[in-house]
């Protein structure tokens, strides 16, 4: 459990560590609380060369909403989300993630950005993003770049984000009247991956729903926005339980888990249908001020 | 409080109080002694290549490119072990397991060469310059699989073995048992598997092997369990003489029988010291403990019972593969190749009963260790109190009436089991009647009819176990032909403040409190008065070391008797000062008092003053010291009820734990708040093994569990609240009536669990759900029967 040796920067702006990514020429890994990269440097999965170390820049640790976008800067912790009144009030299914990630030791080091940016389909902050249609900002040697959270992973690991760019801040649309969220999780036990997970987002108009959108966590190589499930709901109401059973359906159609140790494909792929509609359940009685 | 007490102390910290414990100051902050912690000048580190195949014929090693790796010093392989006779060594079951695989690799993660460097981080890094040349051989994973005609023979260096069999083991009464499944209405059976599971102590296991090449003397710090029999084992293993052999078990971060082998890393990092001069420390990575030290379980049981419709049971049956890995590297007393399996019939008053146990090679790590176990009393445990609960649902008979119904009464002790266990004490009613007070037992089945009106399911569990610990008994009970005794050397100094030395070795037990509370008890002076010393055996009396709850059965009996002893030798020297006969007096809380003239007392400190000046008694010598070894006359029967309440979700299939009731009984409790202790840790692992513990492989021998990522082990965080009652039956044999405790919640609890969620889903005709209980298992069961989410 000794990582092979690497060496250690430590800059303290943005411009500093997208120059030492240049330097790394490829081999270098941006550090914010390495949650993931450390034990994956300890399993001697991956050997970076070089460590750039983000935590010493001011200004990243951003949580606000300006804008009509909720802001969240690459030093935000998954802890600093799960703490946050603003989360809390305005944000359930953040909030629903935040307290199912990891654990509590976990959460005082991890970041949103860094989990994003990880490109880890179990990781639940890419589903919360690519259900919320978050915005990821970059900033690399020829300056600032958007992309959307949902088509930034390309493959199991990798996302459009070049080795020598950083991902500075999440911005995620401010919740519209009528919207509801939720983010249900199967684990096996705390601090493990979902077996699966669900995260919904709807905006009802009296009981109708006029916006879904479903992400979905760990069942299929890359996370995945389940369009036609989401699709399918507009116009529906959120009692008809037909159309909830329909969504789910079609959500287990959009997924393509392995099985694995968290149980065999087929679980997984029920695990999607169950939990959501048990979220959109869920995502209506909040919009509906129901349910917290 | 137990009567076998002969004196019933209000001294600080006697019997029965629950002082913190002395331990933990050192603990908590930071200033335990571990043996990663141990730093000597000039020391060097190991680290070991592991074999990446399950089965694989070794052509060739090339070390080349690790040796010109930056601080490394020596490789050292299979090849150069056997020119020292070290490259097999046997194992605490008689077998012979490789130190440094030299014709082929037999699991995946065996010991292939060691590496010796400067540092620790320079030796794991040269781990990637070792260059071996295998060719892959057909892999046996399954154990059924192993006992083909045409497996592959695993042990090919067994001269003349042409199978992957080890042993057959045999116990009760075929013919009679027989002849009881004739005459019952019912028959039970139960195809099971306990699954491999790892003790996972929080502390790897390792080393710091030390050589003095002047003295010749070999000082080895080592996370041991048993550091007397390690040190004559060393003796065996490496032929060095054993007065030059010092083992210090420093602070043990958890064992759990994981630490009672010993393991190749442990004699290489010593020969490396040996040739080298230089002390060699190694420290296992956390992968290296979960993929290659001592697992436990691993047996697939075929179980029957036979009983009358009225819920009478007449008889036991049960038939078992026992998977043992590459080497028997089981750890046992010698003469119990399947342990104490036969202790099967449990708390049950059963007739007949009869079982047999075969053990197997398969490709997998060697072990078979006692985890948190009596030697498989686990196991044995289990299978029947599944049975028993299937029992209750075939006959409709209520699971708490029907265990009445077949309990052994108290006025059958000792009570001899038909597999030949001779029981101490027990009063398995007044358990089972404590728990389901504490449970709210008739509210609950009256929620659980409600509740599947309604659709929902949830289920109760019982375990009402009877264990067998302290071995013990040196009649049957041997390690490598040592008798399993222990013992406690008790020296009090001139001022009444002394060291109690004891032969067994905490590992988080809290000797230093509990055995300290012995004397007080015994001798009256403060427990605080007394330093409670283990783990160096220069400086301690002989033992074969803590497993097994065997502590305070042999060890806790041996301090109760040199106390005794100590209290007599003060009783004759009071006297002596009294100028009374010794009869005369009498003891209570540290003081001896002139009967019928209670003005006339010698305090024990007195006494103990005395001891050390002039004028003692005649033919008495000075000083206030003695050293006893105790070979117990039988084993002790912990006992108790747990019941266990559970909610299923039908739509994912989670079992959420509800509400644990857990009722124990280990007689006497020296110190409640450690007992209590106890019992949450060991509910806890319980827990994790029912739950999702599981180390597991693929076809090609690639092992699952080698981080905790997936090997799981619970936290506080999903760890269900534990309700504890109480119930104490004194052994009748134990010196303070005391029983152990540490291993009867691993031993209770898995089945609790497992039968709660099978009393919950039995409504849909399910019967069992081999453990870990994942939920994808449970969902599983679930849709196969046909059930809806909804």
């Amino acid at each position: 459990m000794i990582p092979s040796s690497f060496e250690y920067v430590a800059p303290t702006s943005v411009e500093e560590a997208v120059k030492a990514l240049v330097a790394g020429d490829g081999d270098a890994k941006v550090i914010s609380g390495g949650q993931s990269l450390l034990p994956m440097m300890k399993l001697r999965l991956a050997s970076p060369g070089t460590l750039v170390d983000i935590n010493g820049i001011a200004g990243l640790d951003t949580l606000e909403e300006a804008d009509g976008m909720l802001r969240i800067g690459a030093l935000v912790r998954h802890g600093d989300l799960e703490r946050s009144a603003l989360i809390a009030e305005r944000y359930p299914i953040i909030l629903d993630a935040a307290q199912h990630i990891a654990d509590p030791l976990i959460r005082n080091r991890g970041t949103f950005c860094g989990s994003v940016a990880h490109g880890d389909p179990a990781g639940d902050w890419a589903t919360v993003a690519a259900t919320l249609d978050a915005q990821l900002h970059a900033v690399g040697p020829k300056g600032a770049v958007t992309h959307s959270a949902r088509d930034f992973q390309t493959s199991m690991f990798e996302t459009q984000l070049g080795t020598d760019q950083i991902l500075v801040e999440a911005r995620i649309p401010c919740p519209k009247p009528g919207q509801g969220s939720a983010y249900l999780k199967i684990e096996r036990k705390v601090g493990d991956y979902a077996a699966a997970a669900v995260g919904v987002m709807v905006v009802l108009a009296g009981d109708t729903i006029t916006e879904a959108s479903i992400g979905l966590t760990n069942v299929g190589p890359l996370t995945i926005h389940a369009s036609a499930a989401a699709a399918s709901l507009i116009g529906k109401s959120i009692g008809d339980a037909a159309a909830l059973e329909e969504a789910g359906r079609l959500a287990m159609e959009a997924s393509d888990p392995a099985s694995d140790l968290r149980g065999p494909a087929d679980y997984k792929k029920d695990l999607v249908r169950v939990l959501t509609k048990r979220a959109l359940r869920k995502a209506g009685a909040r919009a509906q001020g129901q349910e917290a | 409080m137990s009567s076998n007490l002969a004196t019933e102390s209000t001294v600080a910290g006697a019997i029965g109080q629950s002082p913190k414990r002395i331990e933990d100051d050192r603990f908590i902050r930071g200033k335990g002694n571990y043996v990663d912690d141990v730093q000597l000048p000039g020391m060097l580190f190991m680290a070991i290549y592991r074999s990446p195949f399950a089965h694989a014929t070794i052509n060739s090693i090339d070390c080349s490119r690790a040796l010109a790796m930056p601080g490394v010093l020596a490789c050292i392989t299979g090849k150069d072990l056997e020119a020292h006779k070290l490259a097999w060594m046997p194992t605490l079951a008689g077998d012979t397991q490789a130190v440094l695989a030299t014709d082929k690799v037999r699991f995946q993660g065996q010991e292939v060469v060691a590496i010796i460097a400067k540092s620790q981080a320079q030796a794991v890094d040269a781990i990637e310059g070792i260059d071996v040349d295998y060719d892959p051989l057909p892999v046996v994973v399954d154990p059924k699989r192993a006992l083909e005609a045409d497996a592959p023979v695993i042990r090919s260096d067994l001269e003349g073995k042409t199978d992957n069999h080890i042993f057959t083991w045999e116990s009760g009464d075929a013919d009679a048992t027989d002849r009881a499944f004739r005459d019952a209405d019912i028959v039970i059976s139960l195809d099971t598997l306990y699954p491999r599971i790892h003790p996972a102590p929080m502390e790897t296991c390792g080393c710091v092997s030390d050589y003095n090449k002047a003295t010749g003397k070999m000082t080895v710090h080592l996370t041991s369990q048993a550091p007397h029999a390690h040190r004559t084992l060393f003796a065996l293993v490496a032929g060095l003489p054993e007065h030059k052999i010092r083992i210090i078990s420093p602070d043990v971060g958890g064992g759990f029988g994981n630490k009672v082998p010993i393991y190749p890393g442990y004699v290489v990092a010593t020969a490396a010291s040996l040739l080298i001069g230089k002390p060699v420390k190694w420290i296992e990575s956390r992968s290296e403990n979960l993929i290659s030290t001592g697992f436990a379980r691993d047996y697939h049981m075929s179980g029957e019972l036979a009983a009358t419709k009225d819920g009478k049971m007449l008889g036991l049956r049960a038939n078992v593969l026992a998977d043992h890995g590459a080497f028997n590297a089981q750890a046992a007393p010698t003469k119990w190749p399947a342990g104490f399996f036969n202790i099967a019939t449990g708390s049950y008053d059963l007739p007949a009963a009869y079982c047999k146990v075969e053990g197997v090679y398969t490709n997998k790590a060697p072990g078979g260790v006692a985890y948190r176990c009596s030697f498989r009393v686990t196991e044995a445990a289990y299978l029947i109190e599944r049975l028993v609960d299937n029992l209750a649902h075939k006959t409709g008979i209520d699971a708490a009436e029907l265990r009445k119904l077949n309990f052994i009464q108290p006025e059958q002790f000792p009570y001899r089991s038909p597999m030949g266990w001779e029981y101490d004490s027990g009063d398995y009613d007044k358990a089972m009647d404590i728990a389901l007070e504490l449970v709210e037992y008739k509210a609950l089945r009256k929620e659980q009819a409600e509740k599947r009106e309604r659709g929902e399911v949830m289920g109760i569990g019982f375990s009402s176990f009877t264990e067998i610990v302290g071995a013990g008994m040196s009649k049957i009970c041997d390690i490598a032909g040592l008798a399993m005794i222990d013992s406690a050397e008790l020296r009090i100094h001139p001022t009444g403040k002394g060291v109690l030395k004891l032969g067994v070795q905490s590992q988080g037990q809290g000797h230093e409190t509990t055995f300290a509370q012995i004397v007080a008890s015994e001798l009256g002076i403060p427990s605080t008065d007394i330093v409670v010393e283990h783990g160096d055996t220069d400086h301690t009396p002989y033992g074969l070391g803590t497993y097994a709850s065997r502590s305070t059965p042999t060890g806790g009996a041996a301090t109760a008797i040199v106390a005794r002893k100590l209290r007599e030798k003060g009783r004759q020297i009071a006297a002596h000062m009294l100028e009374c006969a010794p009869d005369d007096l009498e003891f209570d809380s540290g003081t001896f008092s002139v009967k019928g003239s209670p003005d006339r007392t010698k305090t024990i400190q007195e006494c103990i003053f005395k001891a050390y000046q002039p004028e003692l008694p005649e033919g008495m010598e000075n000083g206030f010291e003695d050293v006893t070894y105790y070979d117990a006359p039988e084993m002790t029967y912990p006992f108790g009820t747990y019941i266990c309440v559970v909610d299923v979700d039908k739509g994912t299939g989670e079992v959420k734990v509800r509400k644990f009731v857990a009722v124990d009984d280990c007689g006497t409790r020296i110190n409640p708040m450690i007992v209590d202790g106890q019992i949450h840790g060991g509910l806890t692992q319980g827990f994790g093994t029912a739950m999702m513990e599981l180390i597991s492989f693929d076809e090609d021998g690639n092992c699952f569990g080698s981080n905790f990522m997936d090997y799981l082990i619970p936290t506080a965080v999903e760890s269900p609240h534990w309700t504890l009652g109480e119930c104490t039956t004194p052994s009748p044999h134990h010196p303070i009536g005391a029983k152990g405790i540490g291993e009867s919640p691993t031993v209770g609890s898995p089945q609790a669990f497992v039968n709660a969620v099978v009393d919950a889903l039995t409504p849909f005709g399910i019967t069992n759900i081999d453990m870990p209980l994942s939920s994808h298992k449970v969902w599983k069961a679930l849709r196969d029967a046909g059930v809806s989410d909804d």
